[in-house]
């Protein structure tokens, strides 16, 4: 069978793997956070990058080939994805200690697993008013880190289009399908898959908060957390 | 003659809450025992622990809180000025945390709203616009997430501190 390196390890290839795929099912880990196996990906958040025979690429929409030597544990790798990460924090108002998504959060799991004791840049505190118009589901904008994944399971999956993502540079923002852009007033159901893709507290069903203890917790794991 | 060596000298500490609630101080008195350890190493400086009220030269300054108002961003330039070591100590120090939740609000209208007028006293500090997290005033050396962080995480950043090593991430976390 063929294969490629990643951090000198062989890793066996499937016809039509990414890399980011092939890695994981040999048991590697890739970063990632805009990418989800249930949807097509996007490669809009570029955690994943690796570096394939020299040169940066989307771990999770780069076609995995035989004999290629893909870099993802590297020191200077690490040290982009921590930036990366910490950019994501300050361009949005994270309040992990009263999200309801703490501990089932991919953001946070990440920015543990790089290793993100501080913020290192300055916070933007961007206005981002809450959507709270859905009787089932919340939309905490200010969580959001526009990866996608509502607007492709919500049309890939769903069959509905209640997503899409709008403006421009740092008011980029997610947009709502309505008539009046609230969400209450969109086509989405709370038993929509879109509606429990996020992968941060942004789209979150109502009333479930802080349903498991903390210690039990999606990503409460003893390695980063104690 | 005694040839033992003297007793090296003990890491002076000072600790402060700045925009915090002293709950990350409620979590380093969590080190229960292991503080009559601690203490054959360490002297505290500017505490409220010791009550006194400026602080000297010292080796390690943790600082729990964000900046709120003007009497913290004096009182943290204190600190960085006399502290060899700077600890940013829980999420309001090192992102702002909860208190930055009123950064959507305008101060006047807040203040008005809770004591009904805006209060004015030579005495009270002036009112930062928005809650700020310490690194965007002075140079942070160390910082230790968490909501807060836990008694372990306290005692291992002091633990490498006390031994001149660089203290190691581990327990990372943000609630
Ligand atoms: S979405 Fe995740 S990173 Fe953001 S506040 Fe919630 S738990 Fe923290
Ligand atoms: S709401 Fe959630 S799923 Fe949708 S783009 Fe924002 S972060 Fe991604
Ligand atoms: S997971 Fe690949 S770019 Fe986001």
């Amino acid at each position: 069978m063929s294969s490629f390196s990643f951090d000198g390890q062989p890793v066996p290839l499937q016809p039509g793997d990414t890399i980011l795929q092939a890695a994981q099912r040999a048991g590697h880990e890739v970063p990632h956070l805009c990418w989800h196996p249930e949807v097509s990906a996007s490669a809009s958040c570029r955690v994943c990058t690796v570096r394939v025979d020299g040169r940066p690429a989307a771990a999770c929409t780069t076609a995995a080939a035989a004999g290629q030597r893909v870099e993802c544990h590297t020191a200077d790798l690490r040290a982009q994805r921590l930036h990366l990460l910490q950019m994501l924090f300050v361009e949005g108002n994270h309040f992990c200690p009263g999200c309801e998504k703490s501990g089932h959060c991919l953001l946070q799991h990440q920015a543990e697993r790089a290793g993100m004791t501080d913020l290192h840049y300055e916070t933007l505190n961007p206005e981002r008013p809450v959507d709270a118009s859905h009787p089932d589901v919340l939309f905490e904008p200010n969580r959001c880190i526009l990866c996608q994944l509502c607007v492709r399971a919500s049309d890939e999956l769903d069959g509905k289009q209640v997503f899409a993502i709008g403006g421009h540079g740092i008011a980029t923002h997610l947009l709502i399908n309505s008539a009046s852009g609230r969400l209450g007033d969109s086509a989405l159901a709370v038993t929509d898959r879109a509606a429990h893709i996020c992968p941060v507290g942004a789209l979150l069903p109502k009333r479930v908060g802080f349903a498991v203890p903390i210690g039990q917790r999606t990503f409460d794991d003893a390695e980063t957390r104690g | 003659m005694s040839t033992a060596n003297p007793a090296p000298a003990k890491l002076r500490v000072a600790t402060v809450s700045l925009a915090g609630c002293f709950g990350c101080h409620m979590s380093f008195l969590d080190i229960d025992e292991r503080l009559f350890e601690l203490i054959e190493h360490i002297q505290f400086d500017r505490s409220p622990l010791t009550d006194i009220k400026t602080v000297g030269l010292c080796d390690i300054g943790l600082i729990e809180g964000g900046l709120c108002n003007a009497e913290n961003v004096e009182v943290l330039r204190a600190f960085r000025a006399n502290c060899r070591v700077l600890v940013a100590v829980g999420a309001c120090a090192i992102t702002g945390g909860l208190p930055a939740l009123r950064n959507h609000l305008d101060v006047g209208d807040m203040l008005q709203a809770v004591y009904g007028t805006v209060p004015d006293d030579p005495e009270l500090p002036l009112p930062l616009n928005k809650v700020h997290p310490i690194h965007e005033v002075v140079r942070i050396d160390h910082s230790l997430p968490g909501c807060p962080p836990s008694a372990d995480a306290f005692w291992h950043l002091l633990q490498d501190l006390i031994a001149g090593r660089e203290p190691a991430h581990g327990l990372i976390r943000y609630d």
